[in-house]
């Protein structure tokens, strides 16, 4: 086969959504190709349709959803007219997939191994024992750790990184010929997600396959690209090769999205001598317990081990650190969601630690949170101004004042005080994300804890609500303490940064100190990890 | 939009309102639609319906009319499924709120007396219960109340365990919100859709073991109930088959128009209007 012949091509591709969606096509007159041996990389922001060419391609379109034009060739024939069991033969055999959440794409009380040898037994290939001879093999080939003692073990036993190893060994197995990624490292670590693209990238040239990766993160692209798509609406606005569109991008989306991507500006130390601190932690410790039953012992996790930092007024101090840090704990405890064991925690004076009951209960405007997931975090059945005028109104102010102050907040955050009437799911992800910020800000904290205040968002959305964040920083002068997983966040909005490990604190220091020159070999593994680094440096 | 509009965007709700209108109107015409007490003789036995003029629904073993005994029971059956259901909800959803929302220790007391009630079979304790208070339309209510909160009560608490930990929870204890805040404008308006189901299937339920108290002759002596028709139907049903019949379309009609009703209801309440319905 000729190398540069397109495995699969996709011509003038429209896909109609249902009526009463928020458009009429969930992809319009999309075309493009995917040749042996190249790694062709569909960007976009979520609702841009670029999962959907890829799940016409595997006949999983979601139901509503109809091809109205174009097709989808893979070795000549159109995927679009083949019906649903011709295209069960193909998938898996011919064209493999990696999903996005590694956890709820295995079984989770299957065996590995089973798994593995489940994908050779839906297509009646070669008997049991050579199946299990097969699944060792390509355990071996995605390079888990002790592939033997894996092949044995339940998902829930094996790390995030590695069961996304077992799903693209469960994608590799019948040795397809195009693979298609569906954000395979979204849900992963930075250290993580480094070590994934280059085990993709590896197989890929090992074996010489076309793989589809769909990701949302321009500096994955970097990372391993070929041919880039970007698309926008349904539409595709750029195509070509990774060179010339992350350095010489055309369009102005393109070139937008990759303004968009918080860079390593560091931003420069101010003022050096630091006044008294308005937030002092010392010596934080925190267990977690789980109930042991009559058969199971009880389970001990160390979520924060002796942790020490100060945060000066008008200061943010960055907390990073892979899932499992500590990171989010000591948010919550710095809140006081979680109580801390020992060790205490004083704000400007007073032990935050020790605080219980009503007391407690009073002091706790002068601590505030902006949440994750601004899905979850406004109650779906309260209009937006009572979500912002409920923390004054429990804390004394009449509710005619406090719901006017949430219009205020609201045009603050720059929604407009219109939206007072209306009720969260009639906005956008990163509207509600500023909901959460005005709702924060309602009461006038001392300091506010933004845990992964960013990391559900769009890049574009994303640098508007750090925008934001930076410029309420300024105007009203705020304390934040900043946790994220993301050391491009971070170093974008954070005077100082404190990495966290084990619920260990590995390092800290100033955000210029921790970036360019980390003494810590854990900070470095952090930072190098980073995708789109080495892409960065050259543009630099 | 208006909470009655919102209503009325589900159509299965409106035909709900009008069958449970209509019964309520049924009941409430029944003293002048039939003065006389549905207890009472008034032609010979076994009439199949139609076949006597004014006695559309025939007559049962004794000679009562049928059409009268269902409009007459038709206030005692409602009557009855819904009181039983809200003292059963007003048990229920207290008890399970607080012990889902504070866990721990209060979580098991409270548990364990639950468990108390579950433990015994529903109908023997109602029966024992009607049988010691004497019955009558209130003890017949307190029995069934008594005996169908538990499902209620452990409904509310894993409702609680799952939502007490969302983030707008956190976020309005954060604020300083207190904890009776919290469970009353937070938590439960979101658990409101599977009580709401619930609720419509328990005055189901409590009708149909009004009808089996009945059965027993451990009915109200004083009123008729549709319940107590199916009951001293049972043994005939295959020579009159009208007995137990209309009385059971009656139920089936309101247990119908009581989720109907219900759904319209969580529709309504439920802001995030953009539900599928496929």
């Amino acid at each position: 086969m000729n190398d540069n012949a397109p495995v699969l091509s996709i011509r003038g591709l429209t896909l109609a959504l249902p009526k009463g969606a928020d458009r009429d096509y969930a992809v319009e007159e999309v075309s493009y190709d995917v040749a042996r041996g190249e790694i062709m990389c569909v960007v976009g922001e979520s609702g841009s349709g670029k999962s959907m060419a890829a799940n016409a391609v595997m006949g999983l379109l979601p139901k509503g959803v109809r091809p109205t034009a174009g097709e989808v060739l893979f070795d000549g024939q159109n995927l679009l007219a083949l019906n649903e069991k011709q295209h069960r033969k193909l998938r898996g055999l011919r064209i493999g997939m990696i999903f996005q959440e590694p956890m709820t794409a295995l079984n989770p009380l299957m065996r590995v191994g089973a798994q593995i040898a489940e994908v050779f037994e839906a297509h009646g290939k070669y008997s049991s024992r050579e199946r299990q001879e097969k699944a060792l093999a390509l355990l071996e080939e995605v390079g888990i750790p002790e592939p033997d003692k894996a092949i044995r073990a339940y998902p829930f036993q094996l790390s995030g990184g590695q069961r996304q190893r077992v799903m693209i060994a469960m994608a590799l197995a019948l040795e397809p010929e195009l693979l298609i990624a569906d954000e395979p490292t979204t849900a992963l670590d930075v250290t993580t997600q480094a070590q994934i693209l280059e085990l993709i990238r590896d197989l890929q040239q090992r074996r010489g396959m076309a793989v589809m990766f769909i990701t949302h993160d321009f500096g994955v692209v970097a990372e391993v690209a070929t041919r880039v798509c970007v698309m926008r609406y349904g539409r595709v606005v750029e195509l070509g090769t990774a060179r010339e569109v992350l350095e010489n991008p055309r369009h102005e989306y393109t070139r937008a999205l990759l303004e968009a991507i918080p860079s390593n500006i560091i931003p420069e130390a101010v003022a050096q001598q630091r006044p008294a601190p308005l937030l002092e932690v010392r010596n934080l410790n925190k267990v977690f317990r789980s109930r042991g039953g009559l058969f199971k012992p009880a389970r001990e996790v160390r979520a924060l081990d002796d942790v020490s930092f100060t945060l000066a007024p008008g200061e943010t101090v960055g907390i990073v650190g892979e899932s499992g840090s500590g990171k989010s704990t000591l948010g919550r405890c710095v809140v006081r969601l979680e109580r801390p064991d020992s060790g205490s925690l004083s704000l400007s004076g007073t032990d935050f630690s020790a605080l219980k009951g009503d007391e407690l209960r009073r002091e706790r405007r002068r601590v505030q949170m902006i949440f994750q997931d601004p899905y979850a975090s406004l109650n779906p059945r309260h209009r937006v101004g009572y979500a912002i005028a409920q923390g004054p109104m429990a804390n004394g102010v009449p509710r005619r004042q406090a719901m006017q102050q949430a219009e205020e907040l609201l045009e603050l955050v720059g929604l407009g005080a219109v939206a007072v009437d209306r009720y969260p799911h009639e906005f956008s992800g990163g509207q509600r994300q500023r909901i959460g910020i005005a709702r924060a800000l309602a009461l006038n904290p001392e300091l506010i804890v933004a845990d992964e205040a960013v990391s559900a968002l769009d890049v574009s959305i994303q640098a508007q609500v750090l925008e934001l964040l930076e410029e309420l920083k300024q105007k009203l002068s705020l304390s934040l303490l900043f946790i994220t997983h993301d050391l491009r966040v971070a170093a974008q909005i954070c005077d100082s940064i404190i990495v966290m490990q084990h619920g260990r604190i590995v390092e800290q220091g100033t955000a210029q100190e921790v970036f360019l020159r980390p003494r810590e070999a854990y900070t470095k593994q952090l930072l190098d990890a980073i995708p789109g680094r080495a892409h960065e440096a050259a543009m630099a | 939009m208006s909470f009655f509009a919102r209503f009325a965007q589900n159509r299965g709700a409106l035909v709900g309102l009008f069958i449970l209108l209509a019964i309520i109107a049924m009941a409430m015409l029944a003293p002048f639609l039939y003065p006389e007490s549905p207890w009472r003789m008034v032609q010979r036995p076994f009439l199949a319906p139609m076949e006597v003029d004014g006695f559309w629904l025939g007559t049962d073993t004794m000679g009562r009319d049928v059409a009268a005994g269902l409009m007459h029971g038709a206030w005692v059956s409602l009557l009855i499924g819904l009181v039983s259901t809200s003292v059963a909800l007003l048990i229920g959803v207290p008890l399970g709120a607080v012990a889902g929302y504070y866990g721990g220790l209060i979580d098991d007391a409270l548990m364990r007396f639950t468990e108390f009630f579950q433990t015994i079979p529903n109908f023997a304790l109602a029966i024992v219960l009607v049988a010691i208070m004497q019955p009558s339309v209130t003890s017949i209510v307190l029995a069934i109340a008594i005996v169908s909160w538990p499902p209620v009560a452990r409904l509310v608490r894993a409702e609680f365990m799952s939502l007490r930990h969302r983030e707008y929870v956190e976020a309005a204890r954060l604020v300083g919100q207190t904890n009776r805040t919290i469970i009353l404008r937070q938590i439960l308006p979101n658990t409101l859709s599977p009580i709401i189901v619930l609720a419509s299937l328990m005055v189901a339920t409590a009708i149909l073991l009004e009808s089996a108290l009945s059965f027993l002759g451990l009915g109200d002596p004083n009123v008729m109930s549709w319940g107590y028709m199916i009951g001293a139907a049972r043994t005939v049903i295959r020579q009159a088959w009208w007995l137990s019949f209309f009385p059971g379309v009656a139920i089936l009609l309101t247990v119908l128009a009581l989720n109907l009703v219900g759904e319209g209801l969580d529709d309504a309440l439920n802001p995030k209007l953009a539900r599928e319905r496929s």
